[in-house]
């Protein structure tokens, strides 16, 4: 399908975008790396009348650590995220971007993209809520920061006011022993997740866990934290009766949406599934 | 719309723009509209050996290299690629000579009805001189980001590694 005819501006700063975004009104849309707005343009899903293109934006593909915390910027395509050092809980990132879509997507994909779009079964807004992350918003107006928590409202919907622009994801420290896990189940590999489970454990010198952050993706309209499941892990060992019992109460706890790819009997048992090969994952890194 | 006196220009609809790559190592003006794909742009350019499958993302048939990065064609505006580097199916084989993934998918007979190819054969290539160590799972999923409705893929897994052993030897 040839995509609907748009009027193109190529920015070369933040605040070159930001003042053509201001400039084109409400039906203009930014494009990065285009791997998930230019197939909704050419099934016309949406029609935006202007694209201000970001995508060779300076500034914004690096990643900072500070004190342990990163920043993260808003261009990071998923290749390099993939390939990145990260420790501990942090690897949550990497492992989270090696899963979406293919390589040629991955080489052009972008963070900030990918939060923007907010893709219910998309892989790194899971990863950036189990690891409490903030996404950083710009506008005209001046920046601020949201919790990915509060940056998700649902389907393809963020808290993104229409003049601003993702710009970075601040990632707070990961926690002294602190590991990750990521598994999701798609039907073929590359194919969007029917379901994921992001996890965050850290666990003191004896192996208890001290906290944990347990993220399901796809499952429901926005990613959410299991709350309930984390309780029943805090302060066990991870043994294989506890992660069983870890996983079941995941699964019982989402609120899972059926769809017309799997339904939602089946999204539970998959909850069920993937949490227990996360937490499988970081106990085999805590035995390490 | 009002343009700032150094700042970037909208470019309209159905404005054709000057978009200069390297297309296989020679520098090239290509004139998309803003809507063209870069599939669409090198296509229209004469370089018809890049396919369009499905057009949003899937099939893989169109692959090509931005900045020596393999990305589906289909799914970056041809506008995006200005001042960058591009290469088609096209800038593999060295005159008559084909490039060594081309030969080895001649050779294990990768190929039936062939419009899958052009996106393999460069996808493949690329894995084959960035990573020679690529084992075999990793080949396998490289080459699972394109779509084959004819081979199996089994001649295509075998021709790819097959150029790889031969990149090491």
């Amino acid at each position: 399908m040839k995509l609907p005819p748009f009027a193109y501006v190529r920015a070369r700063t933040v605040d070159e975008a930001l003042a053509l975004l201001g400039e084109a009104g409400e039906g203009a849309k930014l494009l990065a790396g285009g791997q998930s707005l230019v197939p909704v343009l050419a099934y016309r899903l949406f029609r935006p009348t202007h694209l201000v293109d970001v995508d060779s934006v300076t500034g914004l593909d690096g990643i900072a650590v500070g004190n342990g915390a990163l920043e993260i910027g808003a261009l990071v395509r998923h290749a390099r995220l993939e390939r990145a050092r990260f420790d501990g809980a942090h690897r949550l990132l990497a492992l989270a971007a090696s899963h979406i879509g293919h390589v040629p997507i991955r080489a052009r994909g972008t963070l900030g993209g990918s939060l923007a779009h907010a893709d219910p079964a998309a892989e790194l807004p899971v990863a950036a809520l189990a690891l409490d992350a903030r996404v950083v918003a710009r506008s005209s107006r001046g920046e601020r920061e949201v919790a990915v928590g509060r940056f998700l409202l649902g389907p393809f919907t963020t808290a993104l006011e229409p003049d601003e622009m993702v710009v970075a994801l601040r990632v707070p420290p990961a926690a002294p022993g602190s590991h990750a896990g990521f598994r999701e189940f798609a039907v073929r590999s590359g194919d969007f997740a029917l379901a994921s489970a992001g996890v965050v454990v850290a666990c003191d010198e004896q192996g208890a866990v001290t906290s944990a952050r347990i993220v399901v993706g796809g499952v429901e309209p926005v990613p959410r934290r299991m709350s309930d499941a984390e309780d029943v892990l805090i302060g066990e060992l991870l043994r294989a009766d506890t992660i069983a019992a870890v996983a079941g109460a995941a699964s019982v706890s989402c609120e899972a949406v059926g769809d017309r790819n799997v339904d939602a009997d089946t999204r539970r048992d998959l909850v069920a599934a993937l949490v227990r090969a996360a937490l499988i994952d970081v106990q085999a890194e805590v035995a390490a | 719309m009002s343009e700032a006196a150094s700042g970037p220009r909208w470019h309209d609809p159905d404005e054709r723009v000057a978009v200069e790559v390297v297309l296989n190592g020679l520098p090239t003006t290509l004139h998309p509209s803003p809507r063209w794909t870069l599939a669409d742009a090198v296509r229209e350019h004469g370089l018809t050996g890049t396919h369009l499958g499905c057009e949003h993302g899937v099939c893989g048939a169109c692959t090509v290299l931005l900045d020596g990065e393999p990305v589906r064609a289909c799914l970056v505006l041809a506008v995006q690629a200005a001042e960058r580097r591009v290469e088609t199916v096209e800038g593999l084989a060295d005159g008559d000579e084909l490039h060594p993934v081309q030969a080895a998918f001649r050779e294990h007979r990768a190929l039936q009805c062939g419009f899958c190819t052009p996106g393999f054969v460069v996808l493949a290539a690329w894995l084959v001189e960035r990573e020679p160590e690529a084992d075999l799972e990793r080949v396998r999923e490289v080459l699972s980001s394109n779509l084959c409705r004819c081979t199996g893929y089994g001649p295509i897994l075998a021709a790819t590694l097959a150029a790889r052993e031969g990149n090491d030897a």
